[in-house]
C-alpha cells in the first residue's frame, strides 16, 4: 500500500503558529527590539547595540540581585526537597487518613501569591501579627521590616510554607507507586531502614525529584509577588531579588532600555539553567 | 533445611469493625517435609499467597501455630526465618549491579566481603548470571531480573525454605521452561524446602513432588500429581486439573446401588446403602469409552488435538467429554459410552465417598 503524500496538512499547525506567535513570539521580539535601542517616548528610537547588555553585565545592581536570587533559590531547594521527601515518607499509605493528609498538603497550594504575601505581612508585623509579637514577647528582636535576617528568615519559611507542599505531593506519587512486593522483599533481604530509602524509595522517586528540583527552580528563579507583598524587596535592597529589580527599573525608572536587556539575560538564566539541570539528572537516569 | 508445621492456623484480613471477619485462609493443618518441592495450586483469591506469607512471616495468622522443625515460629520476625521468598513481578534494586544485588542480602548482616564475594560468585554461577555480574541490574529482562531475586535468596547459606509467588507470570513462554528446569535443578543441588505458588497445573504437576489444591481458604487436597489425577478427593481437584477436567454428573444412591439417569453404574470404592447431600459421580475424559454395552449418547463435537481426539457428547442434557486414542474410530450410528469403574469416583457435596 502507497502512503499519499500530502503537504496540505501542514495548514492544519497554522492556527497554534499565530497563538505562540501573538502570546510569546511577538512579545518576546519587543523585548528584544528595546534591548538594542534607545527611546524617549513619541515612538522614537536610537540604535544602541549591545550597550545596554554590557551595562547591565557590568553593573553591581545586578550582581548583587543575581547573587541574592542564587542564595534565595539554592536554600529554598536545599530546604523544601529534604523537607519535602521526609513529610511525604511519614505521611500515610492506606486508610481514612489520607486524604485528611492530601487535602492538608494541598490546601497552601490553592492560595493566590499576593493573599500569601498579604497573609505572612500581618501575620508576621512585629507589633501586632502573631508571630512578630509572639516572638518579640519571647525576646526574640524580631522586625522583618527593618532588619535584614528577619526579612530573609520570613521570606524564606513564606516560600516554604507555601511550595514545600508540592514537593511533597510529587514525593508522595512516587512513593505510591512503588509494590508492596519491593517492601516485603527488602525484609526478607534483612534491610535496614536507611537502606530501604536509599535503594527503593529514593530510585523510585528518582523522576519526580526531577520535576520537583525543576519546578522549584523555575518558580522561586522567578518569584515576585510574595516577598514583593511582604517586604517589598527591603528592608533596603536585601529582599530585592531578581524580578522585583527588574519591575523596579522597568517600571519605576522607566529604564526600558536596560530593562528589556536585563529580561533577556535573566531569561537565558532560566533556561541554561534548567537545561543543565535536565540533562545532568537525566544522564544519570540512563546510566 | 526445614520442616514446616501449620497447627489450627486461620486468618482473616481486617475487616470494617460492624462486619464479621472473611477468612482468608480457613482451618489449616499441614506439614511440609523437609526437603520436599510443594507446589501449592488453586484458582486467584483461594488464599495461596496468605499461606505462603504466613510462612514467611510477612502475615503473623489471626489464629494458630506455625513450627519450623518443631520449634514455634508464629510471632519470629522475616528476617529470623531462615527463608527466601521470589515474588511473582522481580523486584530489583535498580541501582545496583546485579553484584550487588546478590550481595545485597549478606551485606545487611554484616558478612565479610571477602564471603560475599565467594557465594555471590558461586550463586551467579548457578543461576548463569556471571557475565553479567557489573551490569546494571536495571537493564535486565524480565527472566533475568526474576533469577536474580531468585539468586537473593540462594545467596544466603542460612536459607533453608524457599517459596516462590506464581514466579513465572511475567516471563516469556519459552522462557518459562527454561526458568523452571533450573529451579527444578537447585532444589535437587540444594535439598531446601521449596514451595512454589501457581494458578498453573503444568507449572505445579511439573515443578512438584507434591501438589497442594486450595479452595476458598482450604486445603482440599494433597498429593502427587498421580494421585490428583487419578483420585481426586474433591470434584474441584478434578475440574482443576487435567485437560479437559473431570466429568462431573448428578446421580443416585438406591439400595447400595449407585445410578446415573437409571443407568446403573460400578464405582471404585464401596459407599454406604442409602445417602443424603447432592450426590455426583465423577469420571475423567480418560476413563470414558464408546462402547455398544454403554449410555447411549448423541455427539456433539469432535476436536483433534493430533495425538487423540476430545468428543464431547451429550445425555439427557448432561455434556460429557471423553478422549478418544487417534486409533479408535468414533462410531456413527448411535454411539453409546461406558465408564471404567475402577476410575468413576462418587461425591457427596464435592467430597469424595471412600
Amino acid at each position: 500500500m502507497n502512503k499519499t503524500v500530502n503537504q496540505k496538512a501542514w495548514w492544519l499547525v497554522v492556527p497554534v503558529l499565530i497563538l505562540v506567535a501573538f502570546n510569546a513570539f511577538i512579545p518576546l521580539m519587543t523585548v528584544v527590539n528595546y534591548s538594542f535601542q534607545e527611546t524617549f517616548g513619541n515612538n522614537q528610537f536610537f540604535w544602541e547595540g549591545t550597550t545596554w547588555f554590557e551595562q547591565v553585565l557590568r553593573s553591581d545592581r545586578f550582581h548583587a540581585a543575581l547573587f541574592r536570587q542564587l542564595m534565595f533559590t539554592g536554600m529554598i531547594i536545599l530546604i523544601e526537597v529534604p523537607l519535602g521527601i521526609a513529610v511525604a515518607l511519614t505521611m500515610p499509605r492506606k486508610g481514612p487518613w489520607v486524604s485528611v493528609c492530601l487535602v492538608l498538603m494541598a490546601l497552601p497550594l490553592l492560595i493566590p501569591w499576593n493573599v500569601v504575601g498579604a497573609m505572612w505581612n500581618i501575620f508576621a508585623l512585629p507589633d501586632i501579627g502573631l508571630l512578630g509579637y509572639s516572638l518579640n514577647s519571647m525576646g526574640i528582636d524580631y522586625n522583618f521590616t527593618q532588619q535584614p535576617v528577619s526579612a530573609w528568615v520570613t521570606t524564606l519559611v513564606m516560600d516554604i510554607w507555601h511550595w514545600t507542599s508540592l514537593v511533597v505531593l510529587l514525593c508522595y506519587a512516587g512513593l505510591s507507586s512503588i509494590p508492596d512486593a519491593y517492601y516485603q522483599a527488602a525484609r526478607i533481604d534483612g534491610a535496614s531502614p536507611w537502606a530501604i530509602f536509599r535503594f527503593i524509595q529514593l530510585p523510585k522517586m528518582n523522576r519526580v525529584l526531577t520535576i520537583a528540583i525543576l519546578l522549584r527552580f523555575m518558580d522561586s528563579f522567578m518569584i515576585y509577588t510574595e516577598p514583593f507583598v511582604l517586604t517589598g524587596g527591603g528592608p533596603g535592597n536585601t529582599t530585592t531579588f531578581l524580578s522585583i529589580d527588574l519591575v523596579k527599573m522597568a517600571l519605576g525608572q522607566f529604564d526600558l532600555g536596560p530593562a528589556a536587556a536585563m529580561s533577556l539575560i535573566y531569561f537565558l538564566v532560566v533556561l541554561l539553567t534548567c537545561w543543565g539541570f535536565y540533562t545532568v539528572m537525566t544522564r544519570n537516569e540512563e546510566n | 533445611m526445614a520442616k514446616i508445621e501449620f497447627k489450627n492456623v486461620r486468618h482473616a484480613y481486617p475487616a470494617p469493625s460492624d462486619q464479621a471477619p472473611v477468612y482468608a485462609l480457613e482451618q489449616v493443618d499441614q506439614v511440609w517435609e523437609d526437603g520436599g518441592a510443594y507446589a501449592l495450586l488453586g484458582p486467584s483469591g483461594c488464599g495461596k499467597t496468605t499461606l505462603l506469607n504466613i510462612i514467611s512471616g510477612l502475615l503473623t495468622p489471626s489464629e494458630g501455630a506455625v513450627y519450623f522443625d518443631d520449634e514455634e515460629v508464629t510471632h519470629l520476625p522475616t528476617t529470623e526465618r531462615h527463608i527466601a521468598q521470589v515474588f511473582q513481578f522481580p523486584v530489583v534494586y535498580d541501582t545496583m549491579t546485579v553484584y550487588d544485588n546478590l550481595a545485597f542480602p549478606l551485606r545487611n548482616r554484616q558478612v565479610p566481603e571477602d564471603q560475599v564475594r565467594k557465594r555471590v560468585e558461586a550463586i551467579a554461577e548457578m543461576l548463569d548470571l556471571t557475565n553479567s555480574l557489573k551490569n546494571r541490574a536495571s537493564g535486565l529482562t524480565a527472566d533475568g531480573k526474576q533469577k536474580i531475586s531468585l539468586g537473593r535468596g540462594l545467596v544466603r547459606p542460612d536459607v533453608k525454605i524457599i517459596m516462590f509467588d506464581e514466579p513465572l507470570t511475567v516471563i516469556d513462554p519459552h522462557l518459562k521452561w527454561l526458568l523452571r528446569s533450573k529451579l527444578k535443578e537447585l532444589h535437587q543441588q540444594l535439598g531446601v524446602t521449596m514451595i512454589y505458588v501457581t494458578h498453573d497445573q503444568t507449572e505445579a504437576l511439573t515443578f512438584a513432588d507434591k501438589v497442594l489444591v486450595m479452595l476458598e481458604g482450604t486445603i482440599v487436597q494433597v498429593g502427587t500429581p498421580v494421585e490428583l489425577f487419578m483420585e481426586p478427593n474433591h470434584t474441584f481437584v478434578g475440574h482443576f486439573i487435567g485437560s479437559p477436567g473431570m466429568n462431573v454428573l448428578p446421580c443416585e444412591v438406591k439400595n447400595g446401588q449407585v445410578s446415573y439417569r437409571s443407568h446403573l453404574l460400578e464405582t471404585a470404592h464401596s459407599h454406604k446403602q442409602e445417602m443424603e447431600g447432592k450426590l455426583e459421580i465423577g469420571v475423567r475424559p480418560e476413563f470414558v469409552r464408546f462402547d455398544d454395552a454403554g449410555i447411549p449418547v448423541s455427539i456433539e463435537r469432535i476436536e483433534d488435538l493430533g495425538r487423540f481426539k476430545i468428543a464431547t457428547v451429550a445425555h439427557e442434557g448432561d455434556v460429557i467429554k471423553l478422549l478418544v486414542p487417534d486409533e479408535v474410530k468414533i462410531p456413527e450410528n448411535s454411539p453409546k459410552i461406558m465408564f471404567d469403574p475402577e476410575r468413576t469416583h462418587l461425591y457427596c457435596n464435592n467430597w469424595v465417598v471412600k
